[in-house]
Order: structure tokens, then C-alpha cells, then sequence
């Protein structure tokens, strides 16, 4: 398999310079907040974007490269780009638009996306799910060497979402391509990457596996993008362990060292829900009123005063939560990272 | 009441603008029995002044689409020092009084003008001829069809022009595939603008072209020469160009309804397939 590989771009956009390395051999994602760059770097892949500086190569054939003056044009390139919106041409059939890159014929692709009984319908008769297959099947059927998705879950809906998630995982481990995609979402990019590099303001701030940025994230921004609370307070060694008082006065112990103001991260399935004070093993509690309930799939987000904790349905219904009741959110000193 | 009372107002209103607009159309049909009217159509002035003025749009109407086309579309995609100037430039021709675009064209192109001296060291000239017919309306009508050709790619979606770059097409497939199919409603409706501005043109056609019958008298300088003479053949003339100023009518508000159409969601118009 090809790599690509993108060494020291630079793209002047309006805010700041976007500028990063990568190099892709499975799925890398690229997450991060809107406008922090992530689109213009699959555009400056496929050509679409010029950078300033910086070269992409793509197993042996170099792409771009500032300095030997090297800028293939997107028709040169062999990426399969897709479009956050999927840019399906609306005055083509799917049958023909899949078959626009003049590579592969495109019945392999409607028998293989399920999209065959949907051959002569036109991109504004099909429902979201759909389409994204028809534009999958259209990068594809270009045979590419690279794949480049753009927030390819955003555009559906949280039905679809879920449905649509796990057949991309299988689809892009069996493709055996380079892929990148990016997402806003860490869940999204941690489903389906390997690889995950947190970008904000045009720079990668950190990249590992989901596990890796789960467990050390670098700094308070990684944390809360992989969705842990954070808890700002002031440190100090209390014997092996170190005690943060936090801003309400509230003190909990980590096992990570640390001293002055800190940032305490807590992942919300680390969090135990009860109603009475509880009496385990557990250091950390903190007491409070339920702030919200949101359900999120199958699992629902309760907060409880500034922290968020992932509990079922059925332990909501059984503790009877409700907002605005006194409950307790409970931690181990194992369960949390100082950033 | 009062409400009452003001939606008469609008209503009584929106009646008289209509009657205004539509009377003097009505009044060319029933001043005279029809008959009389188709019958003046073999008259010589009439043929002749519909032949110049079909054969001269239609040149002046291919040119403007073959030079039009790709200014817009640049003007449209491309940003450049200069851009704004050149869309206002653009636009000139349509604020002009065409008697002063006439002019223009003659201290030009005229043989004392500022090209007319080479022009006439290639031995040939310009003013008064068929060809000065067609110039002039290409002056005054080729805002029209630019104007709406820029707005229809700046209409079309930027992402599929790049989607089709991505999947292997060059710049030209692109424009010929995605990009035109796209924007062609828009394109029309352009043209049958463009269309019936030039020719309705009189001006600028009189001053730099003259109105000698079979060679630059179109049609609306016929009805002004026939005025005093034959007041019939000047009526049936103008019902003609009722006629076709209707059938450009509709064409654009096809081509508005068909730009509008191609984004996604819909799938023809009347009928019409609208894929390439």
C-alpha cells in the first residue's frame, strides 16, 4: 500500500497559517473544531488548495513540492475526495456519476454500495444515507490512491449515523487505502481511524491512537475534545497522591503529580451516579444538583453541578434523577489525568 | 375598514398599472382587422426590414455568446486586480444612451475614427454596412446576456466543478459537463434578454449604420421610416415584434425556472429532461 505522505505545508488561510505533517498508511483522522483548518488540509491533498511551502507524495509520485515547483492538478492526482456535502452532480443519474471518472464501469459499485435499484435516480431523489454511498461509490470507481472524506457522518441524521458509522468501519478496513477523514466529532474519528491527530488553528496538537489521547492527552484542549471534564483547581503533593483544591473549594486526589493551578481531566464513564453519599473505594466525590439529563444513544449524559457522567437509561429511571435533586458524582484517584 | 379600505387601494392600484401596461399591446392588434395586417406582411419594406433584422441579431446574438460566455464565466470565478472595473465596464453599454454608443462606434470604427484608418488600409469599411448593423447591436445588448451569465456561475455550486477535477476531469470536460449543464437556464434566459434588447435597438444602429432599406434597415428603424407612409405596414410590423418580444418572454422565464430547477431536488421542468 502507498503511503502519503504530506511534509511541512503551509497554507496562509484568513485567520492563521495552517501548517502540518502527516503521514497516512491506514486511516488517520483529523479532528477538531469548525475552522480549524481540517477541510483545507484533504483540499490541499487533492490539489484543490495550493500551499505556500511543503510537499505531498503519494507512494512514488510526488504531488506537490514547493521547491521543485511540483503541482499536479486535482485531474492528476489520484485521491478520491469525499464532499462534505457529497457534491453529486444533480443533473446526472447515480449511474453516471459514478461512472464520470471514466475508470471502472459502475455496476461492481451499485451491487457492492446497494444502491443498483437507484441506478437511474437523480441525487435530489435520494435520502442522506444514500447519497453518501453514491459519492463513496464515485470516489471509489476512480480508483484512487488515496481516500479523503470530509465530515462523513456530519450530514446525516442520529438514526442513520449510527447505521452508516459501522459500515464505513468495515468498508475502510477492507479498502486497503491510505484514508483520511475529518471530523469535528472525536467518537466519529475514534470508530473509525487508527490514527487520530487533534488540529486547532491550523496546527496538530497532538496524534495518537483514540486510546493513547484518551489516556494522556497533552493538554486541557485534547482532553475535552476527547470529552473529559475538566476541573480547574490549585495542586499540592498529599503524600503518594496529589491533592487539587478546586475553584468551589471542593478538594479530590489524583495519582498524577503535579503543583500549582492544574487541569484535572475526568472521563464521564469514570463517573459513578448515587443519590446518597457513597462509601467505596472511590476518593472523589463531589455532591450537587442534577443540572441536566441528555440522552445520547443509549446512554444518558447526567450533570451533576460542572461534572458530566455516562450512565443507561435503566440507572437513571432506578436512582430516580430528576433535575434540580442533590446526587453524587464519585471518581477514583485512578480515574483522573492532571493536564 | 381601514384595511378594507387599503387593500382597495393596492388593488385599484395594481389595475391601472396592468391596464397601462397592457393597453397599447392590445390597441396594435385591434386598430385594424387582422387580415389587413397579416396581408401587409408581403409587403417589400416589411420583408426586407425582417430579413436584416433577423439575419444581424442572430450574427450579433452568436457572437455575444461565443465572446460573452467565457468573460462571464472568468469574471465570475476569477478574482484579479481589476475585477470590479471590468464588470462595471461590463455594464456600460447599459446605461448608454445608444444614440452616444452610435457615436462612439462611429469615431471608432468610422473611417476618421481612432481604427477606422487601418480598417480602411485593409480595404474595407465599416459604417453603413450589414456588418455595422450587427456591431452596433452587439454594443448595446451584450450587457444583457453577460450580466445573467455571471450570475448563473456564480450560482452553481464550486464544489462540483472541484468534485469533477477530483474524479479525473480536466478544466475543459469540467466546463463542458458540470459547469455549462449547470448554469445553461440562466445562459438562456441571458440570451433572450440580450435577444430582444438588440432587436428592439435603434439608436445606436441609426447613427452608426444608417437605414438603408434591404442592406441596415432593421425593423423598429422601418416602423419609424414607414410612420408617415404607410401606417399599416408600421402596425403590422409592431405586431410581429409583440410576437417575438412574447416568445423571448417566456424563454427567459423558462431559462429562470430551469437555472433555479438544477440545483438538487428536482428533476425536470414541462417535461423536459434537463440532463446534458
Amino acid at each position: 500500500m502507498a503511503k502519503l505522505v504530506v511534509a511541512g505545508i503551509t497554507v496562509p488561510l484568513r485567520a492563521f497559517d495552517l501548517g502540518l505533517s502527516l503521514e497516512v498508511g491506514s486511516t488517520t483522522a483529523l479532528v477538531g473544531p469548525s475552522g480549524a483548518g481540517k477541510t483545507t488540509v484533504l483540499r490541499a491533498v487533492a490539489g484543490l488548495v495550493r500551499p505556500t511551502a511543503g510537499r505531498i507524495s503519494c507512494g512514488d509520485s510526488v504531488w506537490f513540492d514547493a521547491a521543485g515547483r511540483v503541482n499536479e492538478p486535482p485531474d492528476r492526482r489520484r485521491v478520491g475526495l469525499v464532499f462534505q456535502d457529497y457534491a453529486l452532480f444533480p443533473h446526472m443519474t447515480v449511474r453516471e456519476n459514478i461512472e464520470f471518472s471514466r475508470s471502472d464501469p459502475a455496476d461492481a459499485y451499485l451491487e457492492r454500495f446497494r444502491i443498483r435499484d437507484l441506478e437511474r435516480a437523480r441525487p435530489g431523489e435520494l435520502s442522506g444515507g444514500e447519497r453518501q454511498r453514491v459519492a463513496l461509490a464515485r470516489a471509489l470507481a476512480r480508483r484512487p490512491d488515496v481516500l479523503l472524506l470530509d465530515e462523513p457522518l456530519s450530514a446525516l441524521d442520529a438514526h442513520t449515523r449510527v447505521a452508516v458509522r459501522a459500515e464505513l468501519q468495515g468498508l475502510l478496513r477492507d479498502l486497503g487505502l491510505p484514508v483520511v477523514l475529518v471530523s469535528h466529532d472525536f467518537d466519529d474519528a475514534a470508530a473509525l481511524a487508527d490514527q487520530v491527530g487533534v488540529i486547532i488553528d491550523g496546527r496538530i496538537r497532538q496524534t495518537g491512537t483514540p486510546s493513547q489521547l484518551v489516556a494522556q492527552p497533552a493538554d486541557p484542549f485534547v482532553a475535552s475534545f476527547t470529552g473529559a471534564n475538566l476541573l480547574h483547581g490549585q495542586a499540592e503533593p498529599a503524600g503518594a497522591l496529589t491533592r487539587v483544591t478546586l475553584e468551589d473549594g471542593t478538594s479530590i486526589v489524583t495519582v498524577d503529580e503535579g503543583r500549582g493551578a492544574v487541569v484535572v481531566a475526568v472521563y464521564p464513564w469514570d463517573v459513578v451516579v448515587s443519590t446518597q453519599r457513597p462509601d467505596d473505594s472511590a476518593m472523589n466525590v463531589i455532591a450537587g444538583p442534577v443540572m441536566s439529563l441528555v440522552e445520547l444513544g443509549n446512554r444518558v449524559r447526567v450533570t451533576i453541578g460542572q461534572i458530566g457522567a455516562d450512565v443507561t437509561a435503566e440507572s437513571v429511571a432506578r436512582l430516580q434523577l430528576s433535575i434540580g435533586h442533590l446526587a453524587f458524582a464519585s471518581f477514583k484517584a485512578t480515574g483522573t489525568r492532571l493536564v | 375598514m381601514r384595511q378594507a379600505a387599503l387593500a382597495f387601494v393596492y388593488l385599484a392600484a395594481a389595475l391601472v398599472a396592468l391596464a397601462f401596461l397592457l393597453l397599447p399591446i392590445v390597441a396594435i392588434f385591434v386598430h385594424t382587422s387582422p387580415g389587413h395586417l397579416i396581408d401587409q406582411l408581403s409587403n417589400p419594406v416589411v420583408r426586407d426590414a425582417f430579413a436584416v433584422s433577423i439575419k444581424t441579431s442572430v450574427i450579433a446574438q452568436v457572437l455575444i455568446l461565443l465572446f460573452g460566455t467565457p468573460t462571464a464565466y472568468l469574471l465570475a470565478t476569477r478574482r484579479f486586480p481589476g475585477h470590479s472595473a471590468a464588470v462595471t465596464l461590463v455594464e456600460l453599454p447599459l446605461v448608454l444612451p445608444p444614440a452616444v454608443a452610435g457615436v462612439g462606434l462611429l469615431v471608432a470604427f468610422g473611417r476618421f475614427g481612432l481604427l477606422g484608418s487601418s480598417f480602411d488600409a485593409l480595404g474595407f469599411s465599416l459604417p453603413f454596412t450589414q456588418s455595422a448593423v450587427t456591431v452596433a447591436v452587439a454594443y448595446v445588448a451584450s450587457p444583457l446576456y453577460i450580466r445573467q451569465a455571471i450570475a448563473a456561475f456564480e450560482a452553481t455550486d464550486r464544489n462540483l466543478a472541484a468534485a469533477s477535477r477530483t474524479l479525473g476531469a480536466g478544466p475543459v470536460r469540467t466546463f463542458f459537463h458540470v459547469v455549462l449543464p449547470l448554469a445553461r437556464g440562466g445562459l438562456v434566459a441571458g440570451l433572450a434578454l440580450s435577444f430582444a434588447r438588440g432587436l428592439g435597438e435603434f439608436g445606436a444602429t441609426i447613427m452608426f449604420a444608417g437605414s438603408l432599406q434591404k442592406v441596415t434597415q432593421t425593423l423598429p428603424l422601418a416602423i419609424y421610416a414607414e410612420f408617415d407612409r404607410s401606417f399599416d405596414a408600421t402596425l403590422a410590423m409592431s405586431g410581429v415584434l409583440v410576437l417575438v418580444s412574447a416568445v423571448l418572454l417566456l424563454t427567459l422565464r423558462i431559462g429562470l425556472a430551469w437555472q433555479s430547477s438544477s440545483s438538487p431536488g428536482s428533476r425536470s421542468l414541462f417535461g423536459l429532461s434537463t440532463s446534458a
